[in-house]
């Protein structure tokens, strides 16, 4: 009879849903997932995927890999990468060559969207995991990414 | 340890060597129902930060932990705070009827507790009709939700407290049923023999199988009654706002909320009572020391508690057809049957007595 198959059914299937809930319940010590921020300011450490603003990398010599392409500047839909470039004559092969003066990044009006980064084509900038962006003047969310005297990594355009 | 547990006849000598019979005698019943709503209106509140705390529990959150230690001192604060707002209304509220709500809802909430043997003889009222009288009491508290969602004047206010209305009336039905498969077995309604009659066995164990079934109705019946979720269609926050509270504020608000959680522990103080063995402990263990009745009946209260929010983070909350399927489709026919088969058993004398 279906009508005492239903009941049956429906108990074993509330039973179900609370033993589910039950083992959360009972496991929750070892993964509660909630961060008390301010008190654990010096520990907490944000997840690899996490967008806390865009950031070049150097490496020791002071070298970045951005050849200055501005395939960024041409993803970003709201302007908020701007780069200055200018043509320079390379000291070691002696021929001009396309170079970044200045790659500008205004973090006030980055909406996290993600596109400069993946249309770089040599990965010269990167999420940074820092979430505490706030700044009590607005001229300090623009940035400029590349450090001064810094040049382009050899090989990087090979 | 020598304690008098009947506070009733303990107040009233004490106040009779002071007054006359009669100021006495009214003078007792004030004093225990001050004491009665103090220590309630307390444990309501801390019922409420034990639902918060386990909501976090279920959620892998951490729940309340600022105020005081583990956050113990979070309720009284949001008590506090309810006290000082100010207590706004509609403008063409019925100013009656609208004032009135609230004090229904948490007066009948307050009054079935005064029924209930905390421990040997620690009872303020020790009716003969005691059962009777719980589901009669817990029955008022719906007018005093029809009265706010009506004198609103608002309709989601007004949708909710008409639910509401549909819901209680149904699973009353349900709740006085299985409670009545119970007194089958207990052949008395005073909630004092009852639990003396669990002395053979606690009554869940007395009724096996028909028990069992009953207790399962009852507390899917009881979670209805106390418009908790999955059957919060009353105030569910998603469709109606705040349901028939939605223009309250202040402590007319905080009334409602409190009534909400006292009517939890009051339904799993019932079933304690009447399928746990109420203060008895298990295979009477602490027999001698009656005082200790107040912690097994506190724990077995607190568990079933622990159940209803159990249910709470658990299940979807249900449509109302769904809600009326289930108890006039279901629970009731299976009920009736389960009178029956309890009938039988009784006749035949095929409970377990230990």
């Amino acid at each position: 009879m279906s009508y005492f198959g239903d009941i049956y059914k429906g108990i074993k299937t509330l039973l179900t849903g609370m033993s589910v809930t039950g083992k959360v319940f009972l496991n929750n010590r070892s993964n509660s997932i909630t961060q008390q921020y301010p008190d654990n300011r010096e520990t907490l450490k944000m997840f690899d995927r996490f967008r806390g603003e865009v950031v070049m990398p150097h490496n020791d010599k002071n070298e970045h890999s951005c050849t200055g392409c501005q395939k960024c500047e041409i993803a970003c839909p709201n302007g908020t990468i701007e780069i200055i470039w200018d043509r320079q004559i390379d000291p070691e092969t002696g021929k001009k060559k396309k170079m970044i003066d200045q790659h500008i990044y205004h973090l006030g009006m980055c909406t996290m969207c993600g596109l400069c980064i993946e249309a770089c084509p040599t990965d010269a900038i990167l999420w940074a995991q820092n979430y505490e962006n706030s700044v009590y003047d607005r001229s300090a969310l623009t940035k400029v990414l590349n450090q001064p005297g810094s040049k382009l990594m050899p090989g990087v355009e090979d | 340890m020598n304690i008098t547990l009947s506070i009733t006849t303990t107040i009233y000598e004490f106040l009779l060597e002071y007054m006359s019979e009669g100021a006495a005698n009214i003078g007792a019943m004030i004093t225990i129902a001050l004491i009665y709503l103090a220590i309630f209106a307390v444990a309501g509140l801390y019922l409420v930060l034990l639902e918060r705390k386990i909501a976090a529990w279920f959620q892998l959150r951490l729940g309340p932990n600022r105020v005081g230690p583990w956050g113990l001192l979070q309720t009284m604060a949001d008590a506090l705070k309810l006290v000082s707002k100010e207590l706004t209304g509609t403008v063409k509220a019925d100013k009656f009827l609208y004032n009135l709500a609230p004090y229904f809802v948490i007066v009948s909430s307050l009054m079935a507790l005064a029924v209930f043997p905390f421990t040997k003889e620690f009872q303020a009222f020790d009716i003969n009709i005691g059962i009777f009288f719980l589901i009669a009491i817990s029955s008022i508290g719906v007018i005093g939700i029809l009265l706010g969602g009506w004198a609103s004047n608002n309709k989601f206010a007004l949708i909710g407290a008409m639910r509401s209305g549909v819901q209680t009336i149904s699973y009353e039905l349900s709740v006085g049923l299985s409670l009545i498969t119970m007194v089958l077995i207990t052949g008395s309604l005073q909630l004092s023999e009852i639990v003396e009659i669990q002395k053979n066995g606690w009554l869940i164990v007395q009724g096996h199988i028909p028990a069992i079934i009953a207790f399962m109705i009852y507390m899917i019946a009881g979670t209805a009654e106390t418009n908790r979720a999955p059957f919060d269609m009353v105030e569910a926050e998603s469709e109606l706002g705040a349901g028939f509270h939605t223009e309250y504020s202040g402590m007319k608000f905080a009334y409602f909320f409190l009534a909400e959680f006292i009517n939890m522990f009051i339904i799993a103080a019932i079933a304690t009572t009447v399928f746990f063995g109420g203060w008895l402990s298990p295979f009477g263990i602490t027999e001698s020391i009656p005082w200790l009745g107040v912690f097994w009946f506190m724990g077995k209260t607190l568990l079933i508690v622990f159940l209803m929010m159990w249910f709470r983070w658990t299940f979807p909350r249900l449509r109302v057809d769904q809600l009326l399927t289930l108890e006039w489709k279901y629970l009731l026919p299976l009920n009736l049957l389960n009178i029956v088969l309890m009938a039988i058993i009784v006749w035949l004398n095929l409970t377990i007595q230990l």
